[in-house]
Protein backbone atom coordinates (compact mmCIF):
# COMPACT_ATOMS: atom_id res chain seq x y z
CA UNK A 1 0.00 0.00 0.00
CA UNK A 2 2.54 2.22 1.12
CA UNK A 3 4.73 0.93 -2.04
CA UNK A 4 2.15 1.92 -4.53
CA UNK A 5 0.95 5.36 -3.13
CA UNK A 6 4.76 6.16 -3.32
CA UNK A 7 5.14 5.27 -6.91
CA UNK A 8 1.76 7.40 -7.78
CA UNK A 9 3.86 10.00 -6.15
CA UNK A 10 6.76 9.52 -8.34
CA UNK A 11 4.77 8.89 -11.28
CA UNK A 12 2.97 12.49 -10.55
CA UNK A 13 6.35 14.08 -10.03
CA UNK A 14 8.05 12.48 -13.61
CA UNK A 15 4.44 13.88 -15.45
CA UNK A 16 5.24 17.41 -14.03
CA UNK A 17 9.20 16.58 -15.08
CA UNK A 18 8.40 15.68 -18.09
CA UNK A 19 5.84 18.31 -18.91
CA UNK A 20 7.12 21.24 -17.86
CA UNK A 21 11.66 19.75 -17.80
CA UNK A 22 12.04 23.13 -15.33
CA UNK A 23 13.24 20.97 -12.86
CA UNK A 24 15.74 18.93 -14.49
CA UNK A 25 16.71 22.05 -17.19
CA UNK A 26 17.99 24.16 -14.31
CA UNK A 27 19.69 21.60 -12.41
CA UNK A 28 21.84 20.72 -15.59
CA UNK A 29 22.43 24.25 -16.71
CA UNK A 30 23.19 24.91 -12.94
CA UNK A 31 25.66 21.91 -12.80
CA UNK A 32 27.52 22.48 -15.85
CA UNK A 33 28.31 25.78 -14.65
CA UNK A 34 29.50 24.90 -11.66
CA UNK A 35 31.80 22.61 -12.90
CA UNK A 36 33.04 25.55 -15.74
CA UNK A 37 33.52 27.91 -12.63
CA UNK A 38 35.22 24.81 -10.48
CA UNK A 39 37.90 24.48 -13.23
CA UNK A 40 38.44 27.75 -14.18
CA UNK A 41 38.76 28.83 -10.72
CA UNK A 42 41.57 25.91 -9.90
CA UNK A 43 43.72 27.15 -13.14
CA UNK A 44 45.58 23.60 -12.77
CA UNK A 45 48.49 22.18 -14.70
CA UNK A 46 46.75 19.57 -17.13
CA UNK A 47 49.19 16.44 -14.41
CA UNK A 48 46.84 17.84 -11.84
CA UNK A 49 44.06 18.22 -12.51
CA UNK A 50 42.40 14.97 -12.22
CA UNK A 51 43.15 15.50 -8.11
CA UNK A 52 40.40 18.29 -7.99
CA UNK A 53 37.72 15.95 -10.25
CA UNK A 54 36.24 14.44 -6.62
CA UNK A 55 35.84 17.38 -4.76
CA UNK A 56 34.46 19.46 -8.44
CA UNK A 57 32.16 16.55 -8.54
CA UNK A 58 30.65 16.14 -5.16
CA UNK A 59 30.75 19.99 -4.73
CA UNK A 60 28.97 20.42 -7.60
CA UNK A 61 26.36 17.24 -6.64
CA UNK A 62 25.59 18.92 -3.45
CA UNK A 63 24.81 22.57 -4.71
CA UNK A 64 22.30 21.47 -7.98
CA UNK A 65 20.96 18.71 -5.41
CA UNK A 66 19.73 21.73 -2.88
CA UNK A 67 18.35 23.16 -5.94
CA UNK A 68 16.58 20.13 -6.97
CA UNK A 69 15.34 19.28 -4.03
CA UNK A 70 14.07 22.46 -2.86
CA UNK A 71 12.30 23.02 -6.32
CA UNK A 72 10.31 19.66 -6.15
CA UNK A 73 8.63 21.16 -3.04
CA UNK A 74 7.90 24.12 -4.10
CA UNK A 75 5.51 22.49 -6.37
CA UNK A 76 3.55 21.08 -3.58
CA UNK A 77 3.18 24.72 -1.91
CA UNK A 78 1.84 26.29 -4.92
CA UNK A 79 -2.14 26.24 -4.28
CA UNK A 80 -1.52 24.22 -1.13
CA UNK A 81 -0.58 21.35 -3.31
CA UNK A 82 0.76 19.54 0.01
CA UNK A 83 -2.35 19.94 2.43
CA UNK A 84 -4.44 18.32 -0.76
CA UNK A 85 -2.22 15.09 -0.66
CA UNK A 86 -2.07 14.63 3.00
CA UNK A 87 -5.98 15.48 2.86
CA UNK A 88 -6.07 12.54 0.05
CA UNK A 89 -5.24 10.74 2.50
CA UNK A 90 -1.88 9.86 1.84
CA UNK A 91 0.55 8.61 4.31
CA UNK A 92 3.18 10.19 5.28
CA UNK A 93 5.95 7.67 4.76
CA UNK A 94 4.53 6.67 1.25
CA UNK A 95 4.96 10.50 1.07
CA UNK A 96 8.77 10.66 2.02
CA UNK A 97 9.57 7.52 -0.37
CA UNK A 98 7.74 8.91 -3.33
CA UNK A 99 9.52 12.44 -3.17
CA UNK A 100 12.80 10.41 -2.37
CA UNK A 101 12.85 8.90 -5.50
CA UNK A 102 12.55 11.60 -7.46
CA UNK A 103 15.16 12.99 -5.94
CA UNK A 104 17.31 10.34 -6.52
CA UNK A 105 16.15 10.07 -10.03
CA UNK A 106 16.75 13.82 -10.44
CA UNK A 107 20.45 13.49 -9.00
CA UNK A 108 20.91 10.64 -11.09
CA UNK A 109 20.12 12.04 -14.65
CA UNK A 110 22.31 15.49 -13.26
CA UNK A 111 25.03 13.39 -12.41
CA UNK A 112 24.94 11.14 -15.60
CA UNK A 113 25.31 14.58 -17.26
CA UNK A 114 28.23 16.44 -15.13
CA UNK A 115 30.54 12.76 -14.83
CA UNK A 116 31.63 12.61 -18.31
CA UNK A 117 31.97 16.46 -18.01
CA UNK A 118 34.35 16.38 -15.47
CA UNK A 119 36.05 13.58 -16.80
CA UNK A 120 37.18 15.50 -20.01
CA UNK A 121 37.03 18.77 -18.74
CA UNK A 122 39.72 17.17 -15.92
CA UNK A 123 41.39 14.29 -17.43
CA UNK A 124 39.97 11.80 -15.60
CA UNK A 125 39.59 8.12 -17.40
CA UNK A 126 36.23 7.34 -16.16
CA UNK A 127 35.60 4.00 -18.34
CA UNK A 128 37.57 1.53 -16.16
CA UNK A 129 36.58 3.62 -12.67
CA UNK A 130 32.88 3.83 -13.79
CA UNK A 131 31.12 0.30 -12.08
CA UNK A 132 32.70 1.55 -8.94
CA UNK A 133 31.83 4.75 -9.07
CA UNK A 134 28.34 4.09 -9.55
CA UNK A 135 28.19 2.32 -6.13
CA UNK A 136 29.67 5.69 -4.65
CA UNK A 137 27.07 7.72 -6.48
CA UNK A 138 23.80 5.40 -5.48
CA UNK A 139 24.82 5.07 -1.88
CA UNK A 140 25.63 9.08 -1.87
CA UNK A 141 22.60 9.88 -3.96
CA UNK A 142 20.79 8.06 -1.11
CA UNK A 143 21.78 9.87 1.31
CA UNK A 144 21.64 13.21 -0.16
CA UNK A 145 17.86 12.61 -0.78
CA UNK A 146 16.57 11.25 2.52
CA UNK A 147 18.13 14.81 4.15
CA UNK A 148 17.12 16.62 1.77
CA UNK A 149 14.03 15.50 1.13
CA UNK A 150 13.15 15.73 5.15
CA UNK A 151 14.52 19.12 5.25
CA UNK A 152 13.30 20.77 2.17
CA UNK A 153 9.46 20.08 3.01
CA UNK A 154 10.77 22.07 6.43
CA UNK A 155 12.31 24.75 4.75
CA UNK A 156 9.30 25.46 2.02
CA UNK A 157 7.50 26.70 4.68
CA UNK A 158 9.42 28.52 6.46
CA UNK A 159 10.00 32.20 5.96
CA UNK A 160 13.93 32.61 4.83
CA UNK A 161 13.35 29.49 2.64
CA UNK A 162 15.94 30.01 -0.23
CA UNK A 163 18.43 30.20 2.58
CA UNK A 164 17.63 27.99 5.44
CA UNK A 165 17.66 24.77 2.92
CA UNK A 166 21.61 25.14 2.54
CA UNK A 167 21.85 26.31 6.29
CA UNK A 168 20.25 23.52 7.29
CA UNK A 169 21.61 20.76 5.23
CA UNK A 170 25.01 21.71 4.67
CA UNK A 171 26.43 21.05 8.22
CA UNK A 172 24.19 17.71 8.33
CA UNK A 173 25.90 16.45 5.01
CA UNK A 174 29.19 16.38 5.83
CA UNK A 175 29.84 12.56 5.94
CA UNK A 176 28.26 12.40 2.53
CA UNK A 177 30.63 14.95 1.23
CA UNK A 178 33.43 13.81 3.00
CA UNK A 179 32.60 10.34 2.32
CA UNK A 180 31.93 11.17 -1.39
CA UNK A 181 34.94 13.15 -2.16
CA UNK A 182 37.47 10.44 -0.26
CA UNK A 183 35.88 7.36 -1.55
CA UNK A 184 35.73 8.54 -5.66
CA UNK A 185 39.92 9.70 -4.92
CA UNK A 186 40.06 6.18 -3.97
CA UNK A 187 38.35 4.72 -6.58
CA UNK A 188 40.28 6.98 -9.26
CA UNK A 189 43.78 6.15 -7.84
CA UNK A 190 43.03 2.40 -6.25
CA UNK A 191 39.94 1.01 -7.01
CA UNK A 192 36.80 0.07 -5.32
CA UNK A 193 38.42 -2.25 -3.00
CA UNK A 194 40.45 0.73 -1.66
CA UNK A 195 37.01 2.78 -0.90
CA UNK A 196 35.61 0.70 1.85
CA UNK A 197 35.94 2.60 4.81
CA UNK A 198 34.66 6.05 3.00
CA UNK A 199 31.67 3.66 1.78
CA UNK A 200 30.83 2.26 4.89
CA UNK A 201 30.50 6.13 6.39
CA UNK A 202 28.17 6.99 3.56
CA UNK A 203 26.28 3.73 4.02
CA UNK A 204 26.01 4.09 7.65
CA UNK A 205 24.50 7.61 6.85
CA UNK A 206 22.14 6.47 4.33
CA UNK A 207 20.80 4.02 7.24
CA UNK A 208 21.12 6.36 9.95
CA UNK A 209 18.73 9.52 7.87
CA UNK A 210 16.52 7.15 6.05
CA UNK A 211 14.80 5.35 9.41
CA UNK A 212 14.80 9.35 10.61
CA UNK A 213 13.22 10.34 7.73
CA UNK A 214 10.56 8.05 7.51
CA UNK A 215 9.90 8.55 11.21
CA UNK A 216 9.69 12.20 11.60
CA UNK A 217 8.39 12.76 8.08
CA UNK A 218 4.69 13.15 9.91
CA UNK A 219 6.23 15.78 11.91
CA UNK A 220 7.24 17.69 9.76
CA UNK A 221 4.20 17.96 6.65
CA UNK A 222 1.30 17.84 9.63
CA UNK A 223 -0.48 21.10 9.41
CA UNK B 1 11.17 31.08 41.40
CA UNK B 2 11.95 28.34 42.68
CA UNK B 3 15.18 28.00 45.81
CA UNK B 4 17.90 26.22 43.27
CA UNK B 5 17.01 29.46 40.67
CA UNK B 6 18.21 31.35 43.81
CA UNK B 7 21.10 29.51 44.64
CA UNK B 8 22.35 28.78 41.29
CA UNK B 9 24.09 31.93 40.43
CA UNK B 10 25.80 32.20 43.68
CA UNK B 11 26.80 28.76 43.65
CA UNK B 12 28.14 29.59 40.27
CA UNK B 13 29.91 32.97 40.89
CA UNK B 14 31.49 31.26 44.09
CA UNK B 15 33.15 28.52 41.95
CA UNK B 16 34.11 30.75 39.08
CA UNK B 17 36.33 33.37 41.19
CA UNK B 18 37.39 29.82 42.86
CA UNK B 19 38.36 28.46 39.47
CA UNK B 20 40.20 31.75 38.62
CA UNK B 21 42.03 31.77 41.16
CA UNK B 22 43.26 28.34 40.52
CA UNK B 23 43.90 29.28 37.11
CA UNK B 24 45.66 32.50 37.29
CA UNK B 25 47.76 31.84 41.07
CA UNK B 26 47.79 28.02 42.29
CA UNK B 27 47.76 25.92 39.72
CA UNK B 28 51.73 25.34 37.97
CA UNK B 29 52.27 26.26 34.31
CA UNK B 30 53.09 23.56 32.31
CA UNK B 31 56.27 22.57 31.69
CA UNK B 32 56.51 22.60 28.14
CA UNK B 33 53.72 25.16 26.54
CA UNK B 34 54.28 27.41 29.41
CA UNK B 35 51.22 30.03 30.55
CA UNK B 36 49.31 29.28 27.33
CA UNK B 37 48.43 26.22 28.51
CA UNK B 38 45.88 27.05 31.52
CA UNK B 39 42.97 28.46 29.23
CA UNK B 40 43.08 24.76 28.90
CA UNK B 41 40.96 25.08 31.98
CA UNK B 42 38.54 27.22 30.35
CA UNK B 43 38.21 25.74 27.01
CA UNK B 44 37.95 21.74 27.84
CA UNK B 45 34.87 23.02 30.15
CA UNK B 46 32.75 25.24 27.73
CA UNK B 47 33.18 22.06 24.97
CA UNK B 48 31.28 19.82 27.53
CA UNK B 49 29.06 22.25 28.61
CA UNK B 50 28.39 22.76 24.51
CA UNK B 51 28.00 18.88 24.45
CA UNK B 52 25.73 18.68 27.22
CA UNK B 53 24.06 21.28 25.85
CA UNK B 54 23.28 19.64 22.54
CA UNK B 55 22.60 16.44 24.03
CA UNK B 56 19.73 18.48 25.85
CA UNK B 57 18.14 19.41 22.73
CA UNK B 58 17.92 16.59 21.50
CA UNK B 59 16.19 14.55 24.70
CA UNK B 60 14.01 18.13 24.93
CA UNK B 61 13.03 17.75 21.07
CA UNK B 62 12.05 13.68 21.38
CA UNK B 63 10.03 14.84 24.91
CA UNK B 64 7.95 17.93 22.86
CA UNK B 65 7.33 15.84 19.63
CA UNK B 66 5.95 12.74 22.05
CA UNK B 67 4.23 15.03 24.42
CA UNK B 68 3.68 18.10 22.73
CA UNK B 69 4.06 20.01 25.81
CA UNK B 70 5.17 24.07 25.54
CA UNK B 71 7.93 23.27 27.91
CA UNK B 72 10.19 20.65 26.60
CA UNK B 73 10.06 22.85 23.77
CA UNK B 74 11.09 25.98 25.35
CA UNK B 75 13.74 23.58 27.37
CA UNK B 76 15.20 22.62 23.68
CA UNK B 77 15.83 26.72 22.95
CA UNK B 78 17.39 27.21 25.64
CA UNK B 79 19.37 24.61 25.69
CA UNK B 80 20.61 25.22 21.93
CA UNK B 81 21.24 28.55 22.43
CA UNK B 82 23.59 27.75 25.61
CA UNK B 83 25.35 25.15 23.65
CA UNK B 84 25.79 27.43 20.84
CA UNK B 85 27.22 29.78 23.26
CA UNK B 86 29.50 27.75 24.93
CA UNK B 87 30.47 26.01 21.60
CA UNK B 88 31.52 29.41 20.22
CA UNK B 89 33.97 30.11 23.48
CA UNK B 90 35.79 26.61 22.47
CA UNK B 91 36.17 27.70 19.31
CA UNK B 92 37.44 31.43 20.31
CA UNK B 93 39.57 29.70 23.11
CA UNK B 94 41.10 26.96 21.18
CA UNK B 95 42.56 29.37 18.30
CA UNK B 96 44.19 31.56 21.25
CA UNK B 97 46.11 28.70 22.22
CA UNK B 98 46.58 27.10 18.98
CA UNK B 99 48.34 30.20 17.71
CA UNK B 100 51.21 29.77 19.95
CA UNK B 101 51.74 26.16 20.53
CA UNK B 102 50.74 25.48 16.87
CA UNK B 103 51.95 28.46 15.43
CA UNK B 104 49.01 28.58 13.33
CA UNK B 105 44.81 29.65 14.29
CA UNK B 106 43.22 27.29 12.58
CA UNK B 107 43.76 23.71 11.42
CA UNK B 108 41.58 21.15 9.82
CA UNK B 109 42.15 18.77 12.52
CA UNK B 110 39.10 16.16 12.90
CA UNK B 111 38.20 17.35 16.37
CA UNK B 112 38.80 21.00 15.41
CA UNK B 113 36.69 20.68 12.00
CA UNK B 114 33.99 18.27 14.09
CA UNK B 115 33.41 21.57 16.71
CA UNK B 116 32.73 24.39 14.16
CA UNK B 117 30.42 21.36 12.49
CA UNK B 118 28.23 21.04 15.38
CA UNK B 119 28.50 25.03 16.06
CA UNK B 120 27.51 25.16 12.36
CA UNK B 121 24.33 22.68 13.10
CA UNK B 122 23.01 24.25 16.01
CA UNK B 123 23.38 28.26 14.48
CA UNK B 124 20.91 26.67 12.00
CA UNK B 125 18.62 25.53 14.34
CA UNK B 126 19.06 29.12 16.26
CA UNK B 127 18.48 30.69 12.37
CA UNK B 128 15.73 28.12 11.94
CA UNK B 129 14.00 29.10 15.21
CA UNK B 130 14.44 32.81 14.70
CA UNK B 131 13.18 33.13 10.85
CA UNK B 132 11.16 30.02 10.68
CA UNK B 133 7.47 31.40 10.83
CA UNK B 134 4.62 30.11 12.66
CA UNK B 135 5.18 29.23 16.38
CA UNK B 136 3.72 25.66 16.67
CA UNK B 137 5.14 24.83 13.21
CA UNK B 138 8.55 25.98 14.26
CA UNK B 139 8.30 23.99 17.11
CA UNK B 140 7.64 21.30 15.89
CA UNK B 141 10.50 21.36 12.84
CA UNK B 142 13.12 22.57 15.64
CA UNK B 143 12.49 19.43 17.25
CA UNK B 144 13.24 17.28 13.98
CA UNK B 145 16.37 18.72 13.38
CA UNK B 146 17.17 18.70 17.16
CA UNK B 147 17.06 14.54 16.75
CA UNK B 148 18.17 14.47 13.38
CA UNK B 149 21.08 16.20 14.30
CA UNK B 150 22.10 14.19 17.68
CA UNK B 151 21.58 11.20 15.07
CA UNK B 152 24.04 12.19 12.48
CA UNK B 153 26.81 13.66 14.73
CA UNK B 154 28.31 10.20 15.54
CA UNK B 155 28.32 9.70 11.50
CA UNK B 156 30.21 13.17 11.10
CA UNK B 157 32.61 12.45 13.72
CA UNK B 158 33.87 8.82 11.89
CA UNK B 159 33.50 11.08 8.65
CA UNK B 160 35.91 13.83 9.58
CA UNK B 161 38.67 11.28 10.50
CA UNK B 162 38.57 10.35 6.52
CA UNK B 163 40.00 14.28 6.31
CA UNK B 164 43.39 13.46 7.60
CA UNK B 165 43.58 8.98 7.35
CA UNK B 166 47.12 9.62 6.00
CA UNK B 167 48.37 11.78 8.90
CA UNK B 168 49.08 10.42 12.43
CA UNK B 169 46.65 11.82 14.90
CA UNK B 170 49.59 14.14 15.93
CA UNK B 171 47.32 16.86 17.45
CA UNK B 172 44.63 14.93 18.96
CA UNK B 173 46.34 13.60 21.77
CA UNK B 174 47.69 16.73 23.44
CA UNK B 175 44.78 15.97 26.47
CA UNK B 176 46.65 12.39 27.25
CA UNK B 177 48.08 11.59 30.50
CA UNK B 178 51.10 13.93 29.91
CA UNK B 179 49.20 17.04 30.12
CA UNK B 180 47.45 16.46 33.38
CA UNK B 181 50.74 15.81 35.68
CA UNK B 182 50.29 17.66 39.07
CA UNK B 183 47.16 16.95 40.72
CA UNK B 184 46.84 20.62 41.38
CA UNK B 185 45.83 20.56 37.80
CA UNK B 186 43.12 17.98 37.53
CA UNK B 187 41.82 19.54 41.30
CA UNK B 188 41.57 23.02 38.40
CA UNK B 189 39.56 20.99 35.77
CA UNK B 190 37.17 19.71 38.00
CA UNK B 191 37.05 23.31 39.83
CA UNK B 192 36.48 25.30 36.69
CA UNK B 193 34.55 22.19 34.92
CA UNK B 194 32.07 22.91 38.14
CA UNK B 195 31.86 26.44 37.51
CA UNK B 196 31.26 26.46 33.83
CA UNK B 197 28.58 23.43 34.38
CA UNK B 198 27.08 25.65 36.99
CA UNK B 199 26.87 28.58 34.82
CA UNK B 200 25.11 26.95 31.65
CA UNK B 201 22.48 25.20 34.11
CA UNK B 202 21.86 28.77 35.84
CA UNK B 203 21.81 29.94 31.72
CA UNK B 204 19.95 27.73 30.68
CA UNK B 205 16.91 27.73 33.68
CA UNK B 206 17.10 31.50 33.32
CA UNK B 207 16.04 31.11 29.62
CA UNK B 208 13.76 28.60 29.86
CA UNK B 209 12.04 31.17 32.79
CA UNK B 210 12.25 33.90 30.09
CA UNK B 211 10.15 31.60 27.20
CA UNK B 212 7.56 30.77 29.73
CA UNK B 213 7.02 34.56 30.83
CA UNK B 214 7.76 35.59 26.85
CA UNK B 215 4.30 32.89 26.34
CA UNK B 216 2.56 34.33 28.90
CA UNK B 217 2.75 37.91 28.38
CA UNK B 218 1.18 37.34 24.48
CA UNK B 219 -1.22 34.76 25.42
CA UNK B 220 -2.14 38.10 28.32
CA UNK B 221 -2.03 40.42 25.42
CA UNK B 222 -4.29 38.34 22.89
CA UNK B 223 -6.88 38.27 25.67
CA UNK B 224 -6.59 41.53 26.22
CA UNK B 225 -6.75 42.54 22.47
CA UNK B 226 -9.75 40.20 22.30
CA UNK B 227 -11.59 41.20 25.51
CA UNK B 228 -10.83 45.33 23.61
CA UNK B 229 -12.97 43.98 20.32
CA UNK B 230 -15.39 42.73 22.52
CA UNK B 231 -16.44 45.99 23.48
CA UNK B 232 -15.18 48.19 20.98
Amino acid sequence: MVLRTALAILAKDLRIEARTREGLASALVLGVLLVLVFSVAHDAPADRAPSLAPAVLWVTFVFTGLLGVQRSFVLEREHDALAGLLVAPVDAAALFFGKLAGNMLLLGVMQAIVLPLVAVLLHVELWAALPALLVVLLLGNLGFAALATLFAAITVRARAREVMLPVLLLPLLVPVLIGGVKATQAILVAGLAAAREPLGVIAAFDVIVTVAGVLLFEQVVRE
Amino acid sequence: MRVVDVLLPWLAGTLMLAALGLIFVVVPSEAQMGVVQRIFYVHVPCAWAAYAGFVLVAGASVAYLATGRPAADRLAVAAAEVGVLFCSLVLVTGPIWARPIWGVWWTWDPRLTMTVILWAIYAGYLLLRSFGGEEDAVARWAAVLGIVGVLVIPVIRVSVRLLHGIHPAVLTTREGSSGLADPTMRLTLAVSSAAVLALALWLVRSRVRLAALGASASRLRRELEAREGATA
